[in-house]
């Protein structure tokens, strides 16, 4: 037998039995503090849910569904509603996402099927780092570059082709409708690009090889097989996208010009629901006011969670569907 | 075969393919446009002064925003404080000890919590803290980013953690380590780079945020002692400045805008390099 | 030490191999034992009714086709089955007379340490990878941790290969050293069974040979358990030799007696190569 080394003492052999030793283990403690953060989660969420719910009661019990129907914003006279702020709220994103989509996916297609590899994933790496960019940051470059650049270009232009439309209708002093959607399409561009890239990339290469090899070109295997194969995907970052307009504050406000009006020109200058809340929160004196802008807040709160949902679910049965 | 219809959709695909890349030069033309035009105009409004001084009170020109970057560290330091172990903790739950249903829950809500605008995470943190303290706090900025810095940080430890090979797991327990022991010696270990530098994205992302930061922290014209004043922040006063009439305010917040820009977007650069490293050695 | 060599240590082997006679009848003591071990994931039953004797300071072998249960009862030997979810073990498994599963889980593992299939180093220096068991188990002192180090490397014939980089990081070794770390860092606990999960499926044959040799070397320090599907190292390395079949124990014996003269049909066939 080869016995080239000694048998030692042992060195420890001695059952931790006891409760305090299984503690000093850390097990049931490290078990018992993660559940209480994962547990604190849930808190917190069903805290924002309450105190909205909580403090926008006097405005819920002063003017019930009424609130969401009236256009009127007079604080003086304390009297609230919210239809201005939503109707800005959504035409601004609705109107953001009209212009990033097509441009969005096309960009998404261009990086996902043709740009070289090394190209596309530096534009990728760009794109992401446009996406973290601060959104004070969009507003103030809207307030300073892009809104001079909208009057002097882009106006003068819709005007002469399209000025016998409603929607180009009226002055144009530069903080609008027009302007807010165009400083947000410009923020979820980078976001629908980045999700639908990846999502188009998630398409099996044997889709794409199939379709050229029955003769289609590339265009057609990318519109024909590769999209139709995305879709919901895509759609799924679309709503993302929608979720983070509507939701979006501060390059909103700075260039809405904050006037609660409804109007078809885009051209006028109006307001949305973050925007009011972040003008006139730190202000508002009164009770009813304050519970009016939480109340204006639990509707954006709804509203998003809506929204993010249905994204949620459609981005997860896409990357299901493909693992 | 028709030799025209081929012809029609050689030039439908090269047409279309070519509009694709239009497309994304024009993107990225703007937002390269926007961005430039941020570095050049910052930085030529940026000097010493700006960096070190206090605003001066208004109507005077020069001055600076050293209390308000001040300001945002603080608040940051406050929020990483709340959010981070909180996530974190939260992600081990997910990651290592929990079932299925509590699990899916769990993840639900903190989606949800991702979700929620960072003007209504204002307005909770409004109503928890500034109410019952009766002012506005560099407590309750912190309070209201934290509570943001929660879904990313819980995500990314979770998703790292998961990605550590179970085989470590089973190593280090068939020595005798207990699972808590053998997550904080051993799996996080392995996963600290990620970790690191998720939460650092995880903090850029939170660091621009102005919206929460309104009706919470405020904003302060001096420097701002203790935790529990109104404090300046960068995002409040570049917003503050920019919707100011003067001009010499105007240039401060392309300034402070660079610096803020600058800030975010070194952190996001060292975070991604670090992660591209990890899984880069990881490969070898 | 060459394979020729553990020829010859077969052939000189003690009186029960000679006899021939099987485990049970010899009076060498018995370190764990398994009474009629029966295992489930979930529904499905993995092991039927498993009974055996692990001898102390001999080398157990099990083998078998995959899936047909012997890394599973390896694992229930260390409890580490029960770190996957939905698991149930009936019956009885006694460590020195002592039923495992009322003792501290922890307390068992140190006891009973295992090397697993694919080498499993930590994300740590070569010192703190074979450090970590001893840490863990409450060592503090510096010396007898190093001391220990240094005592588990040189058993597991490492020692020479590393003692200049202890402070790199494990990952920085070959396969077949990762390996003999992962077996250095069971051994510096001090294990009274070292169980082995096919410890040498990703290893080339130079590297196997290295472990093998290493594993003769310790086998008068700990009692040496190890899953193999490769039969030849079993009849090189082994004392006994179980042979497993679709969750059942089919014949367990001297591991001669199991290659040279089965007494089960099904073991025949498998040994010699007929078995699917």
């Amino acid at each position: 037998m080869a016995t080239s080394f000694p048998v030692e003492p042992r060195v420890i052999v001695r059952s931790p039995r006891t409760f305090i030793e299984r503690l000093r283990g850390g097990d049931q403690i490290a078990l018992l503090t993660t559940l209480v953060c994962a547990v604190t989660i849930i808190v917190v969420v069903a805290l924002i849910v309450v105190e909205l719910w909580m403090n926008s009661q006097p405005a819920i019990k002063a003017f019930g569904w009424h609130f969401l129907t009236s256009s009127t914003w007079d604080p003086n006279a304390e009297k609230f509603g919210a239809l201005p702020f939503i109707y800005g709220t959504c035409l601004t994103s609705a109107l953001a996402l009209l212009i990033a989509i097509p441009l969005g996916i096309a960009a998404a297609i261009f990086l996902a099927e043709m740009a070289p590899p090394q190209l596309s994933n530096l534009l990728t790496f760009l794109i992401e780092l446009l996406a973290a960019v601060p959104s004070v940051i969009y507003g103030l470059l809207g307030i300073f570059v892009l809104v001079p650049l909208i009057r002097d270009c882009l106006v003068p232009v819709l005007v002469k082709f399209f000025g016998y439309l409603p929607i180009f209708q009226g002055d144009f002093y530069g903080v609008s409708f027009l302007s807010a959607s165009l400083v947000l399409s410009v923020m979820v561009a980078p976001f629908i690009i980045s999700v639908s890239r990846e999502v188009l990339l998630a398409v099996p290469v044997e889709q794409r090889e199939a379709a050229l090899a029955v003769g289609a070109t590339k265009w057609e295997a990318t519109w024909q097989i590769v999209l139709p194969n995305a879709s919901t995907g895509i759609i799924g970052s679309v709503f993302l996208a929608l979720a983070r307009a509507l939701g979006e504050t501060m390059a909103v406000t700075m260039v809405i010009g904050n006037t609660p009006k409804i109007t078809a020109s885009l051209f006028s200058p109006g307001y949305s629901i973050a925007a009011v809340i972040a003008n006139e929160f730190a202000e508002a004196s009164g009770r009813l006011y304050v519970s009016s802008l939480i109340f204006l807040g639990l509707v954006l709160f709804g509203l998003t969670i809506v929204i993010n949902a249905v994204a949620r679910i459609l981005v997860l049965t896409t990357t299901q569907r493909s693992a | 075969m028709d030799l025209r219809v081929s012809r029609r959709r050689k030039i439908v695909n090269v047409v279309m393919l070519s509009l694709s890349g239009v497309c994304t030069a024009l993107v990225m033309g703007v937002l390269f446009f926007i961005l430039g035009y941020l570095f050049w105009h910052g930085a030529k409004s940026l000097n010493w002064n700006f960096l070190t001084q206090v605003p001066k009170p208004s109507g005077q020109t020069g001055g600076g925003v050293a209390n308000a970057i001040a300001g945002s560290a603080k608040v940051l330091l406050l929020a990483t404080c709340i959010g981070v172990p909180i996530g974190f903790l939260a992600g081990v739950y997910l990651a290592e000890y929990s079932g299925k249903t509590f699990a899916f829950t769990i993840r639900y809500v903190v989606d949800l919590l991702n979700g929620v605008p960072s003007i209504v995470i204002g307005i909770v943190a409004y109503a928890l803290v500034v109410r019952p303290m009766g002012h506005y706090s560099a407590l309750a900025g912190g309070v209201a980013l934290g509570i943001m810095m929660i879904p990313i940080a819980v995500r990314t430890t979770e998703e790292f953690l998961r990605s550590v090979p179970n085989s470590m797991r089973e190593g280090a327990m068939a020595l005798g380590a207990t699972r808590a022991r053998t997550i904080f010696t051993v799996v996080a270990p392995a996963a600290i780079s990620g970790l690191i530098s998720g939460m650092m994205l995880n903090l850029a992302r939170v660091a621009g945020e102005t919206a929460p930061l309104l009706f919470t922290a405020l904003g302060n014209m001096f420097w701002s002692r203790g935790w529990l004043q109104p404090i300046a922040t960068l995002p409040v006063t570049i917003y503050n400045y920019a919707i100011a009439p003067e001009e010499d305010l105007h240039q401060q917040a392309w300034a402070a805008g660079f610096v803020l820009l600058f800030l975010v977007l070194g952190i996001n650069v060292t975070a991604r390099m670090i992660i591209a490293r990890g899984s880069a050695s990881a490969r070898r | 030490m060459h394979v020729a060599t553990f020829r010859q240590q077969l052939a000189k082997e003690p009186a029960i191999a000679a006899e021939g006679s099987g485990v049970q009848k010899t009076a060498l003591a018995v370190k764990l034992q398994a009474e009629n071990l029966n295992f489930y994931y979930g529904k499905f039953q993995a092991l039927h009714g498993i009974s055996l004797s692990i001898v102390t300071y001999k080398i157990t072998a099990f083998i078998g086709p995959s899936g047909c249960g012997k890394s599973t009862f390896l694992r229930t030997m260390n409890r580490m089955n029960e770190t996957v979810r939905n698991t149930r073990v009936e019956g009885k498994l006694l460590l020195d007379g002592q039923d495992l599963r009322e003792m501290d889980v922890t307390f068992v593992r140190r006891r009973v340490g295992m090397v697993f299939q694919k080498s499993n180093p930590f994300p740590k220096t070569i010192f703190d990878n074979v450090a970590y068991g001893l840490r863990v188990n409450g060592v503090r002192s510096r010396p007898v941790i190093e001391a220990a180090v240094e005592r588990s490397l040189r058993r597991a014939a490492l020692w020479d290969e590393v003692k200049d980089k202890l402070r790199k990081p494990a990952s920085a070794l070959s396969g077949g050293q990762q390996q003999r770390l992962c077996i250095a860092r069971a051994l510096a606990v001090e294990p009274e069974v070292l169980l082995l999960d096919e410890p040498c499926s990703a290893l080339d044959p130079i590297a196997t040979l290295k472990i093998e040799e290493l594993l003769f070397q310790i086998k008068d320090i700990t009692t040496i358990v190890i899953v193999t599907h490769n039969m030849q190292q079993a009849a090189r390395l082994a004392d006994y030799t179980g042979f497993f079949l679709m969750g059942k124990l089919i014949e367990f014996d001297d591991t001669r007696k199991i290659f040279q003269n089965p007494s089960k049909k099904e073991t025949e066939d498998y040994v010699t190569g007929r078995f699917g």
